[in-house]
């Protein structure tokens, strides 16, 4: 049996459309963001909102009462029309939660087609908790106590693997370089600027040793899919679309000796042996385990690049290469567009910034614009299959496996 | 009127100078240690739940990493916006006996400068912040040898 409770490779899912409101800096409600890329997804598949019988919204805290509902509030803005509704939060996971719960709608016979639907308006500045005295809640803690904010964390990471693997500042700035250049063929991306190594060593060290060009910034966007049983997908006309063959929400294994967002303190080892793979690992081998896929056979793979860091402790994550190799991947060029393997087509969160419940759906949208060949400048000649994943705190694993 | 010194967090650390000790719990039946402590249950899946004791953690571990907060963390953290802001490093301590890590400030002085990762450090008592009527006290990780 798997870690993830399943035996082993389910059914597929239709992908019948993509559809994203650019991310950026726009100072608009994210309600706005999300029924416009759930319309340019709809469209994208040929259907009407009126033929959705599910919606499942990825829920913001940063909206009020109506982000923590934001399936019914997307539904509402669509115009009511009786489907069935969800909301699911998970935090950066949150649009991969969104997705499973679509396809189990699906396969269960719940649902024949599918709206997932998230969006976000960020605030300026650092993430910070929502407000009132809670010390019963870690992330107000850390920020109480600590004063450890989400960068924090990824500088801590970052030296960790200066320590442990012998990456430098050089290697994290050139993620940067990568997805920049990237990031400036997509039109959906907020940050359509190439950087220089030169620019991301002269920008302000924000949490040494990470400066402000390696940290992702937070932004506005919104991003939709339709998913659909393949049945419906054939009756529809669809005869060849891009298929999701697995979502894994795994959560990690007692004890977690990896230092994860919002806590304070690891698990203690001292009286369980933890699991040989981290957490994060963990996450990309049940999305394998049920796809019965393994890394070799990926075309290429969408991370969440909170910082330049943290891409590189995906490459060895995922498989891509052997721990501590991952900064020697991207120094060859394996990782960049025309490469084995390109990780961060899109641009990545360099590019974009995050967004938080819109983020893993928009990797979603990546994957199935570059299998069908319809991802413009950027297109990986030939792509197959795709994976993404992320991770979001208080033990969320989010990773989606697309082929074609 | 002297100002009352209250920990940040109630039950998390006990104890001056030397005998100054962070606090978690253990359970009684798998030997599990926990901080920040539980004091409700065992969190290890595989233990059917044993009490759950207090006890002091090691004073003394080796840097698993750092960092510092080169601008001011937002609300809940408490500073002086008339006052400039001034970085303070934060370090991620493993211990040894207790195999976990925890993270600290810095005590006031020691910079990402002065650490690397695996040096020894020690648990010290600080104080994260002052008012009119109270001294807020927390815990701080000072590398060993190095007297503030
Ligand atoms: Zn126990």
């Amino acid at each position: 049996m798997a870690a993830d409770g399943g035996d082993g490779m389910t059914e597929e899912v239709a992908v019948l459309g993509a559809g994203m409101h650019p991310w950026g800096k726009w100072g608009r409600s994210f309600v706005e963001y999300g029924t416009a890329a759930a319309r340019a997804a709809l469209a994208d598949a040929g259907l009407g909102w009126r033929d959705i019988g599910s919606i499942v919204g990825a829920d913001t805290v940063r909206g009020g009462y109506p982000g923590y509902v934001a399936g019914a509030t997307f539904a509402k803005a669509l115009g009511w029309q009786g489907a069935r509704v969800t909301s699911v939060y998970a935090a950066c996971a949150s649009g991969a939660q969104a997705v499973n719960t679509a396809r189990a709608q699906i396969l269960s016979g719940l649902a024949d087609v599918v709206l997932v639907v998230g969006a976000d308006a960020a605030p300026k500045g650092f993430f910070r908790p929502v407000g009132g005295d809670r010390p019963d809640d870690p992330d107000w803690l850390r920020f109480r106590v600590l004063g450890a904010t989400n960068p924090a964390y990824f500088g801590l990471y970052a030296r960790r693997r200066m320590a442990v693997h012998g990456d430098t500042p050089e290697d994290f700035a050139q993620v940067k370089v990568k997805n920049s250049a990237l990031g400036a063929l997509n039109p959906y991306a907020r940050y359509r600027k190439q950087v220089t190594a030169e620019e991301v060593a002269a920008s302000a060290v924000v949490a040494d040793p990470l400066r402000l060009l390696d940290i992702c910034a937070t932004s506005d966007g919104g991003a939709a899919l339709v998913l659909a049983g393949m049945e419906f997908a054939r009756r529809h006309g669809a005869r060849d679309p891009v298929r999701i063959r697995a979502v894994s929400t795994v959560t990690p294994r007692y004890p977690n000796t990896v230092l994860d967002l919002p806590d304070m303190a690891t698990d203690s080892a001292a009286a369980v042996q933890p699991a040989a793979e981290t957490f994060r690992a963990s996450i990309a081998r049940a999305a394998y385990e049920e796809a019965g896929i393994g890394p070799e056979e990926l075309s290429f793979a969408e991370v969440y690049d909170l910082s330049t860091a943290l891409e590189l402790q995906w490459y060895e994550d995922l498989g891509l290469c052997g721990e501590g190799e991952a900064a020697k991947l991207l120094r060859e060029g394996v990782t960049a567009l025309g490469g084995r393997i390109p990780v961060n087509v899109s641009g990545g969160l360099a590019s974009f910034g995050e967004a938080v419940p819109a983020q893993a759906i928009a990797q979603v949208c990546e994957l199935t614009w570059q299998l069908r060949g319809d991802a413009g400048d950027r297109q990986i000649a030939g792509a197959r299959v795709g994976i993404a994943a992320n991770q979001g705190l208080f033990g969320h694993g989010s990773a989606v496996i697309a082929v074609r | 009127m002297p100002r009352t010194r209250t920990p940040v967090v109630a039950g998390w650390f006990a104890g001056d100078g030397d005998d100054f000790r962070l606090l978690g719990t253990r359970c009684s039946s798998c030997t599990s240690v926990f901080f920040p402590r539980e004091d409700s249950h065992c969190r290890n899946p595989g233990c059917p739940g044993g009490d759950l004791e207090e006890v002091p953690l090691s004073r003394h571990g080796r840097i698993w990493s750092y960092t510092d907060s080169r601008y001011r963390p937002p609300s809940p953290y408490v500073t002086d916006p008339e006052l400039p802001w001034e970085p303070y490093a934060l370090i991620a301590v493993e211990l040894e006996s207790e195999r976990l890590v925890v993270l600290g400030q810095a005590v006031p002085g020691v910079t990402v400068a002065d650490l690397t990762v695996g040096m020894e450090v020690e648990i010290v008592p600080g104080v994260l912040h002052e008012d009119t009527e109270t001294v807020w006290t927390t815990w701080n990780w000072r590398p060993t040898g190095v007297t503030a």
